[in-house]
């Protein structure tokens, strides 16, 4: 064998210790596969550095588990703060004594002959396989507009947003309507700055439906179960903003008719500058209208769900909400006006690969992977967006997909596979 | 699934996303029209060819369109008003959209009409209040829709068809244009 001195060898790594690579490493431990965690900063490091102050966990706390791993405090119905995230996290990897290296980034992955070659801050290891849980939050997604806008408005991204004593006085044009953009403009329009929202194709959800958690209804009614390789548009799955929702111990509901009532103003998608002002799209109306239709499809799977399984009496009796109410059309902001003075992207997240090179990352920067088997042998992903179920989104999503992520790479190891992805069951 | 009949080759179209997924240089179509001035506000304009799939296509037949103004605007009324145009286009564009999304949901149709109106405050072109825009205030369609369908299945067709058609995309976002002389 090649290899020079100080080269490690280990049969297999995971790339970062978050609840993914972390789960990863319990089912490798279970079948006594030689592997260590590489963790660039501490563990759940992305929930320590990278999240606003009041952000807590979109799903319930009875929801919340991970292999053996389950939340057993008061309260089950609430949702944690990011302090207790970590916590969570902490304690997991604790008690399954997982190999993790913290404070040791993988600066580059190479595939050399039938093993990959891991290059980090801290020496070099090679191994047979890898699992990629770097997760799919790492970098900011911000669109090009952001060079066009005035210097003398200040951009912020949700990375670098922790509250909003960090914003100036003064409007904020919060751009886009997930979780992340409702949160933060309800909050900084609570702070007393007038918030304008822009506003594309979203998701929305009222937090508790018929007296329940509506992740709760997910949870029952089977829609987390959901297959990759059953859902309709994958692609389209993948990219699916995170829903209007909030996790507050009022346990309330956060959609644009909440904005719109604490005096937030909505306008269209964002689709250019031209002569120092934001121009938004006529089309408003139209996604407020789809994401209604949507939400009503939803709600109407759930009470037929009920009425099927004989649920209707623990359930209060089934409601409707009022449609999303249409703002008066605007279609234009002077940025140079000084009517606002901050821009907060919301724009989303993307993974970053930047150190990855095997050639699995397609022209959009996504992992070419199919249920977490990536596309280049001995290579795994965990953590992503409806990697092999839309439950994969979420934290309770990593067991069932790293359990049969291990099982594949266990395969492989034995020489059970052959070098095609295969379809893991 | 039932089998409807709204004439549309909803499987062609789906074979052509798959196939253009992978070909973006393919999917590169330029649509094209010519116009003469005819006399006064009155032009006609032409369009017969288009470019996309990599080559020159044509249409069947070139087809004719008259521009002009109405009699109390002091013109001949020869053909519609520009502007009349963008509603035709729109009406077209979100009625193809109807019947595809539907044949692709298998709900059968059984008529679709859509009005459209285009409000408009003709101060902007008459340059008479420089505060009023030259375009449309606002436009508004209302589709009557006979279908084996709910409502709201019949408000999701019209919802869909919004989202994917050009005509409502180039007139709610911006578009660059350049206009030159040769």
């Amino acid at each position: 064998m090649m290899g020079g001195r100080g080269v490690e060898r280990t049969t297999a790594v995971v790339i970062g210790a978050g609840h993914a690579g972390l789960a990863a490493s319990h089912f490798l431990s279970a079948r006594s596969i030689d592997h260590v965690v590489l963790e660039r900063g501490e563990v759940a490091n992305s929930w320590r550095r990278e999240r606003w102050d009041s952000l807590r966990l979109l799903t319930p706390n009875w929801q919340n588990r991970l292999p053996g791993h389950c939340y057993d405090g008061p309260e089950p119905d609430g949702y944690l703060a990011v302090p207790e995230v970590v916590e969570f996290i902490e304690r997991f990897a604790a008690v399954t004594c997982a190999p993790v290296r913290t404070g040791t980034e993988v600066t580059a992955l190479r595939l050399l002959g039938d093993q990959y070659q891991v290059v980090t801050n801290q020496g070099e290891i090679r191994c047979r396989t890898v699992v990629i849980a770097s997760g799919a939050c790492n970098l900011p997604s911000v669109p090009p507009l952001r060079a066009a806008v005035p210097a003398s408005i200040r951009q912020l991204t949700s990375f670098d947003y922790s509250g909003p004593a960090d914003l100036p006085e003064g409007g904020v044009l919060v751009v886009g309507a997930s979780a992340t953009g409702v949160q933060l403009a309800a909050e900084l329009q609570r702070s007393g700055r007038q918030v304008t929202i822009c506003v594309g194709e979203h998701v929305r959800l009222p937090r508790l439906y018929r007296g329940r958690d509506v992740l709760w209804w997910m949870d029952a009614t089977g829609v987390w179960d959901q297959r990759h390789d059953e859902v309709d548009d994958l692609d389209r799955a993948r990219r699916l903003p995170s829903p209007q929702l909030v996790g507050t111990p009022e346990r309330s509901t956060l959609d644009l008719n909440t904005l719109t009532a604490l005096g937030v103003q909505a306008v269209g998608r964002w689709t250019a500058v031209r002569d120092g002002r934001a121009l938004f799209s006529g089309g408003l109306r139209n996604v407020l209208a789809l994401a209604d239709l949507k939400l009503e499809r939803l709600l109407d799977s759930f009470d037929a769900w009920a009425e099927a399984n004989g649920r209707d009496a623990d359930a209060d009796p089934p409601e409707r909400h009022d449609p999303t109410r249409a703002p008066a059309p605007r279609w234009q902001l002077d940025l140079t006006g000084g009517e606002i003075r901050t821009i907060v992207w919301a724009t989303g997240y993307r993974p970053d690969y930047r150190w990855l090179d095997v050639p699995v990352v397609d022209d959009k920067g996504r992992l070419r992977h199919e249920g977490g088997v990536v596309d280049s042998p001995g290579m795994y992903a965990l953590g992503l967006p409806v990697l092999r179920r839309r439950r994969s989104t979420f934290i309770h999503g990593a067991e069932d997909d790293a359990r049969a992520v291990v099982d594949h790479l266990a395969q492989y190891l034995a020489g059970h596979v052959d070098s095609d992805v295969s379809r893991a069951a | 699934m039932t089998t409807v009949t709204n004439g549309v080759n909803v499987q062609a179209l789906l074979d052509a996303r798959e196939v253009l997924k992978g070909a973006p240089e393919a999917a590169q179509f330029t649509w094209r029209a010519s116009s003469t001035w005819e006399r006064g506000v009155h032009s006609k304009t032409t369009i017969e060819n288009f470019f996309g799939l990599g080559q020159e296509q044509h249409h069947k037949s070139e087809s004719v369109f008259e521009a002009d103004h109405p009699e109390i605007f002091a013109a001949e009324d020869n053909g519609i008003t520009p502007i009349e145009y963008l509603l035709v286009g729109l009406a077209g564009c979100l009625t193809a959209g109807v019947a595809s999304v539907a044949e692709n949901r298998g709900i059968q149709l059984h008529s679709v009409k859509a009005v459209v109106e285009g409000n408009h405050d003709i101060r902007g072109i008459l340059g008479a209040d420089s505060d009023v825009r030259n375009g449309f205030n606002d436009i508004k369609v209302t589709f009557t829709i006979d279908a084996d369908a709910s409502r709201q299945d019949i408000e999701a067709l019209v919802a869909q068809s919004q989202k994917r058609s050009a005509v409502f995309d180039a007139l709610t976002n911006p578009t660059d244009v350049t206009v030159e002389v040769a």
